[in-house]
């Protein structure tokens, strides 16, 4: 199954690149240089994972995953960055990022981390499904 | 070693580390742009052992694109040893353009975060002082600091060095916004430890949008 994902960093050679490598990989690549515009897309589309850099202008990227994460708990983030510090990753997953990759990133490790993702966010969104359907079916007494 | 001079050291270790912690991380976005198109000539010559041609136009966009990188981050890496040198002589004579520019290109990736463009005004002759270089660009760097949460609406800060009879002065401009923010923080103790190790007064004007720094000619040794 194709995965699909939306590549947030304000550095465009980057994504461009690394989307074009994804593709050639089979997957459905979307990237954005802006994070304004990140939020847009990640509310429109179903991504099954969203790698956003840490380090951007306009909106910082934790914040971007707290609003992500509050708007869409399913959302699987992988944060890309190339100033890891143990701290900022521990706030990161405790804002619920999925993962954390540190640039040079390793194409092969971030696929699998990307296919995990798609797993992780397959799972929610059937259980999210099933609650839903529980909640009609108590809803209408049946 | 007194109080003021375990602020000034704790500060300028602050300071350094921030600038290298940014500047490492812009060359590690070299190096990542560099890596992916290295990877994406992989795949090219995987591509070709199954017998698709290799286009060499893709081929010269990809030498180029490392070429770009490779002097941004030879750039980066001539600005951090500038950086690490402002260190050697306690005391020495500074072209203030020359100060105002490199604190900008020092903090140019942390203003960009900020969405703040740093704007240096040269003056028609150059203005020159005797003093401690590394504390004068950590003392510009803690005013740009403040300076940016204050900045208009366009969101620049200017800066500017003036000769005055008694040394120099540098301004920090169109920071229409002080007024709303509090100034009484400002300057804290980590400015006032390098204004007295400087020699050098600070004066908020708001009326004027600006942060002005008076320099002495001479700081002496």
């Amino acid at each position: 199954m194709t995965e699909k994902v939306l590549l947030v960093d304000d550095e465009e050679d980057f994504i461009e690149t690394l989307g074009e490598r994804m593709r050639a990989r089979g997957m459905d690549v979307s990237t954005t240089t802006s994070t304004k515009d990140a939020l847009k897309k990640a509310q429109e589309g179903s991504f099954d994972a969203i790698v956003l850099d840490l380090m951007m202008p306009e909106m910082d990227g934790l914040e971007v995953l707290k609003i992500l994460k509050e708007k869409r708990p399913e959302l699987q983030i992988i944060l890309l960055t190339g100033q890891a510090t143990l701290e900022k990753g521990i706030e990161a997953m405790k804002l619920g990022a999925m993962d954390f990759v540190e640039k040079p990133a390793n194409l092969d490790a971030l696929t699998e981390k990307i296919r995990n993702a798609q797993a992780k966010k397959m799972i929610l969104v059937e259980k999210q499904t099933e609650e839903k359907i529980k909640e009609i079916i108590q809803g209408k007494g049946w | 070693m007194s109080c003021r001079c375990d602020m000034i050291g704790e500060t300028g270790l602050q300071f350094y580390g921030k600038m290298t912690g940014s500047m490492s991380h812009e060359i590690k976005n070299a190096l990542a742009i560099i890596n992916e198109n290295a990877g994406l000539l992989e795949d090219f010559t995987l591509m070709a052992d199954r017998g698709m041609p290799i286009d060499a136009g893709r081929l010269k966009t990809l030498a180029e694109k490392v070429i770009k990188q490779v002097q941004r981050a030879d750039g980066i890496v001539k600005t951090m040893n500038r950086f690490a040198h402002s260190i050697d002589e306690s005391v020495k004579n500074v072209e203030l353009d020359e100060t105002l520019k490199f604190v900008a290109t020092l903090s140019g990736r942390l203003a960009s975060v900020r969405g703040v463009t740093l704007e240096v005004e040269s003056g028609a002759s150059p203005v020159t002082v005797a003093t401690r270089s590394f504390f004068l660009e950590n003392l510009v760097w803690l005013c740009l600091d403040f300076a940016m949460d204050a900045t208009g609406g366009g969101k620049t800060v200017g800066l500017k060095a003036e000769q005055t009879e008694n040394g120099a002065r540098l301004k920090l401009t169109q920071l229409q916004g002080l007024s709303e923010r509090t100034t009484s923080a400002f300057p804290g103790e980590r400015e006032t430890a390098l204004l007295d190790a400087l020699r050098a007064e600070l004066a908020i004007d708001e009326r004027a949008a600006e942060i002005v720094l008076m320099l002495p000619r001479d700081i002496g040794q």
